[in-house]
């Protein structure tokens, strides 16, 4: 349908329970228009009729980067300096990540009317959920600018790039996610409430309010499980936002005694790099089963929706 | 031109009827492999193809599956096996305003449907204005949808699928919406599309519409498809499935509501009725005594033939029992629509005609030259009254019939018309008045 072909040869399309991943990744190029549109609307209707609108999108995270904030740093006096640009380097790929994967679960299911009468290719759907997550990224970057300015906390300037290359691993992990979840929800709608529970699971396993280098690595060492902790594909990402973001591999403690500490794991850039690259690689594959797994279960949506 | 716009190949689907709906994963596990469930084939085999510029209708009835067909063509369903290929754009109207967003503004959702459609922004923008004009919305373009009528919904939802320029348009029986002049508004541009060549396929429960827009129809019915033809036949092998099937309603009759006047009527609406039974012989009352013991519709032409064709004969024939002596006995016959308009009333007594009927079995006929009727299920009504207008016996309906029109005219009345030419000399050409003498001679 996502035809604007010429008058001379028109485009044909094919229905049909069998169509090559490669046909329906045109397909959904084709669409992009659609996922722009989309996009904005779901943020549009997101925040229409309330009062404050779009801040509501920054006072969740603020609210729970300011938890964390005082249960790590007042609380338990972990001593980190610049804790906060720490925490919320982490918590900005984390929130994308979680806010996509969560949304885009239920997105099939939610949008019923539409998939039942309007032929459009339905992964938009759920790689919309993922673009929306990605303004809100956009938005939490811009507060994270402000608190870096306010707290001046310079970035590593030059492994800006890396970030850009983590975003993108995650942005491909989180729609394969995305697009898988959402079509299984139809069939099971458990998937939804699971999606929840292991998420929350899933941020703990992720070194964003403790630092790797700091609390674990060395019992993970000691027990060889490092290959266990890094099968997380989160992980690299994350450390890759805290390498550049934070800066600080090395330093003095805020709590008395001030020893010089590691709280970043003393690896080259290239050793991000080739993490983010190979998960960026893995994800690319899991997209692909996830669309072949989509075009699979689509064809029933209409009548179990 | 002559190129295929719609090819449908061997399109089957199959739905799973569950006994029970397992969603939740407990649920999944504790009926692991034994969920119950029967196939149900909405479709088997379905091949047909729809030429460009052409319009085509389907018809069926109810559960026919030409929703689910014209679903797989808009490519809403995924047939379970075939395939549809479809050149060019194609618009489905399924539901009007479907992909409608309730919390965004009139312009936003043009947008947004239009891309949904298949349209860019720059598309979008060049018949914005069209589509506002179309839907006659005016300043209401900015408000929210939510807060739209059901009627401005719906033009909004015509107007962008009519605009979004598609070389294939798809109509589920949507166009019963809005006012009469919107209505009339909509199909003036369904005759503009084919026009300009553009393809049609639609699905509709009324043989007049598809009688009169289209160029071909399918007629499917149980899933399959029983054939391909113009739409006199289109919709006479439709009606005869119908009568086939034992369903005397016809395409777009609503139900017709239960006449349960009088007692002993039955409930349902055999096409001829027995009425008889041992409770009539007891009540031998002589207040009643001329009952009514069968009626059969009679058709002259061809008995075997379930229908009628416009202007063919109808002979009703009721049999009666008379219980006792009776003069001036009245039968009288109505013939009613399906909203039990009555078409035609008369009596033996408007006939002229006084009737003493012997003690004894006995039966009437009632012939009808010439029916002069169109497309339709009639209920013919009996009544049987004695001097002073005394009713004996009522029957409603008495017995149906169905007349089905080959041609494509379209109405009520099957009115016999002859067309000619005025011959040229008589066109006055300064005022191109015409001289009104004796068109009788004309022909």
């Amino acid at each position: 349908m996502a035809e604007s072909g010429g008058d001379l040869s028109k485009a044909t399309r094919v229905v049909s329970a069998h169509i090559s991943v490669w046909k329906r990744m045109a397909e959904i190029w084709r669409s992009r228009e659609l996922l722009i549109y989309l996009v904005r609307t779901e943020i549009k209707v997101k925040y229409k009729n309330s009062f404050l609108g779009l801040v509501w999108s920054m006072i969740s995270p603020a609210m729970t980067l300011l938890i964390f904030f005082l249960v790590f740093q007042v609380i338990l006096k972990n001593g980190m300096p610049n804790f906060v640009i720490f925490l919320f380097s982490g918590l900005l790929i984390w929130n994308f990540f979680q806010t996509g994967v969560q949304t885009a679960t239920g997105v099939v299911v939610n949008n019923s009317g539409l998939v039942k009468k309007v032929s459009f290719p339905r992964e938009i759907l759920a790689l919309a959920s993922i673009g929306s997550a990605g303004v809100f990224f956009f938005f939490q970057s811009c507060v994270m600018v402000i608190f870096m300015i306010v707290l001046s906390s310079a970035p590593d300037w030059p492994l800006i790039p890396l970030l850009f290359l983590a975003l993108a691993a995650v942005a491909v992990l989180a729609s394969a996610l995305a697009v898988f979840l959402s079509a299984v929800n139809v069939y099971m709608r458990d998937t939804q409430h699971l999606v929840e529970v292991l998420l929350t699971a899933w941020f703990w396993a992720c070194p964003i309010v403790y630092s790797y280098q700091r609390t674990i690595s060395k019992q993970l060492h000691y027990h060889h499980l490092v290959w266990l902790y890094f099968l997380n594909p989160v992980t690299p990402p994350v450390m890759t936002f805290q390498r550049v973001l934070y800066n600080i591999p090395i330093g003095r403690l805020t709590t008395p005694g001030h020893q010089l500490t590691a709280f970043l794991p003393p690896w080259p850039w290239t050793t991000y790099a080739v993490a983010d690259l190979i998960i960026l690689g893995i994800s690319a594959v899991l997209f692909v089963g996830a669309l072949m797994v989509f075009g699979r279960l689509e064809g029933n949506f209409a009548e179990e929706l | 031109m002559g190129n295929v716009a719609v090819d449908v190949q061997d399109v089957s689907k199959r739905f799973r009827l569950y006994h029970e709906r397992y969603n939740s994963l407990k649920e999944r596990l504790i009926h692991a492999g034994r969920t119950p469930y029967e196939d149900l084939w909405a479709l088997r085999d379905v091949s047909f193809d729809v030429k460009e510029g052409e319009t085509v209708g389907i018809l069926g009835r109810n559960g026919s599956g030409k929703s689910t067909a014209l679903k797989c063509i808009c490519g809403v369903l995924q047939p379970t096996s075939g395939q549809v290929v479809v050149r060019g754009k194609l618009a489905g109207l399924l539901e009007l305003g479907a992909g409608f967003q309730q919390e965004l503004s009139g312009r936003e959702n043009i947008y947004l449907n239009g891309s949904m459609l298949g349209m860019s922004k720059k598309d979008v923008d060049r018949v914005f204005d069209d589509v506002v004009e179309f839907a006659e919305l005016g300043q209401f373009i900015d408000n929210q949808v939510k807060f739209y009528s059901s009627g401005m919904y719906v033009r909004l939802g015509f107007a962008v699928a009519v605009n979004v320029d598609p070389d294939v348009l798809v109509v589920d029986e949507v166009l019963a919406v809005g006012d009469e002049r919107f209505q009339r508004k909509c199909m003036d541009r369904i005759k503009t599309f084919q026009k300009e060549g553009r393809t049609i396929l639609f699905v509709s429960h009324s043989p007049d519409m598809v009688r009169s827009i289209c160029d071909r129809a399918v007629v499917l019915s149980d899933g399959n498809l029983i054939g391909v033809g113009t739409p006199g036949e289109a919709v006479r092998l439709f009606r005869e499935r119908l009568l086939e099937a034992g369903d005397v309603l016809a395409l777009g009759i609503e139900t017709p509501e239960v006449h349960d006047e009088g007692p002993g009527m039955p409930a349902e609406l055999p096409t001829s009725i027995k009425v008889e039974g041992p409770q009539r012989d007891e009540h031998q009352d002589t207040t009643r005594p001329v009952r009514f013991t069968e009626i059969i519709p009679y058709f002259a032409a061809n008995q075997d033939r379930r229908y009628l064709l416009p202007g063919e004969t109808l002979i009703v024939r009721a049999a009666y029992q008379v219980t006792a002596p009776a003069q001036g006995v009245v039968f009288s016959i109505e013939v009613r629509d399906n909203s039990s308009s009555v078409l035609f009333m008369t009596d033996t007594e408007i006939l002229g005609l006084g009737l003493d009927l012997p003690v004894g079995p006995g039966a009437i006929d009632f012939h009808f030259e010439s029916l002069p009727l169109f497309d339709g299920a009639y209920d013919v009504v009996l009544g049987v009254a004695g001097k002073g207008g005394m009713l004996f016996d009522w029957q409603e309906p008495a017995c149906r019939f169905e007349v089905m029109n080959p041609t494509r005219a379209v109405g009520v009345v099957a009115m016999p018309v002859r067309v000619a030419l005025v011959p040229r000399e008589w066109v006055d050409e300064s005022t191109t008045a015409v001289g009104w003498a004796n068109p009788a001679e004309a022909g």
